[in-house]
């Protein structure tokens, strides 16, 4: 028996569909306690802010948080890339460009906050 | 979102948090009207997926999947996050 396999396809599996509602909860759960703290802040200087991402659980909770914010985003530009753009050539191009994107998004925010 | 939003975000998380003279120029970015807006239309754009992602997760809970109900539910998301975004123009304006 032989099947089609699409080279950009979603892998077949509930997998993604799983790591996007996980993803979710995990950014809403951070969304809240950002939002909180950040209603909530007195008056915004510098030294308050800085003192909310110094701890380091407020920093891993912070790059988890984004991590799963990348993860999520790849999968919703991936189905967005799947249900318009047919080429495979440029569906490929373009899901490469957004991973190296969303990769260097992560460097970037890991450096930002060890760098506090 | 993921080509403007995310890189002008991590921008100004970048600043905030850096150096003094980085804050400042954070401030007098974040001060202008015009910054203001656009903030507040991502913080929209944001707190919108935020509200109609709860809803999504609540329907894979069968959570109210009848015809009313999701509809009272889509309506809700919407007036939710408009509420929230209200919440958040305030204090970006500094009215609290």
């Amino acid at each position: 028996m032989t099947t089609k396999r699409i080279v950009v396809g979603a892998h077949y599996g509930l997998r993604d569909w799983i790591a996007q509602r996980i993803t979710a909860v995990v950014l809403a759960v951070y969304t809240v306690v950002l939002g909180i703290s950040l209603l909530f802040m007195p008056e915004f200087s510098q030294q308050a802010w800085k003192g909310l991402f110094s701890g380091t659980f407020m920093r891993v909770l912070t790059l988890l948080a984004f991590l799963a914010l990348c993860w999520h985003a790849w999968i919703g530009v991936r189905d967005i890339y799947m249900d318009y753009i047919k080429p495979t050539a440029i569906r490929l191009t373009l899901q490469v460009l957004t991973i190296v994107l969303l990769v260097g998004y992560v460097i970037w925010a890991i450096n930002t906050l060890w760098s506090i | 979102m993921f080509l403007l939003g995310l890189p002008l975000a991590l921008y100004l998380f970048q600043n905030s948090l850096g150096s003094q003279a980085s804050f400042e120029g954070y401030k007098a970015f974040v001060a202008s009207p015009f910054a203001k807006l656009v903030l507040l239309a991502l913080i929209w754009a944001y707190l919108h997926h935020f509200c109609a992602g709860v809803r999504y997760l609540l329907l894979d809970l069968h959570v109210g999947t009848e015809r009313d109900s999701a509809r009272k539910s889509a309506l809700a998301s919407i007036a939710v996050s408009l509420a929230l975004t209200a919440i958040f123009a305030l204090k970006l304006f500094g009215a609290f």
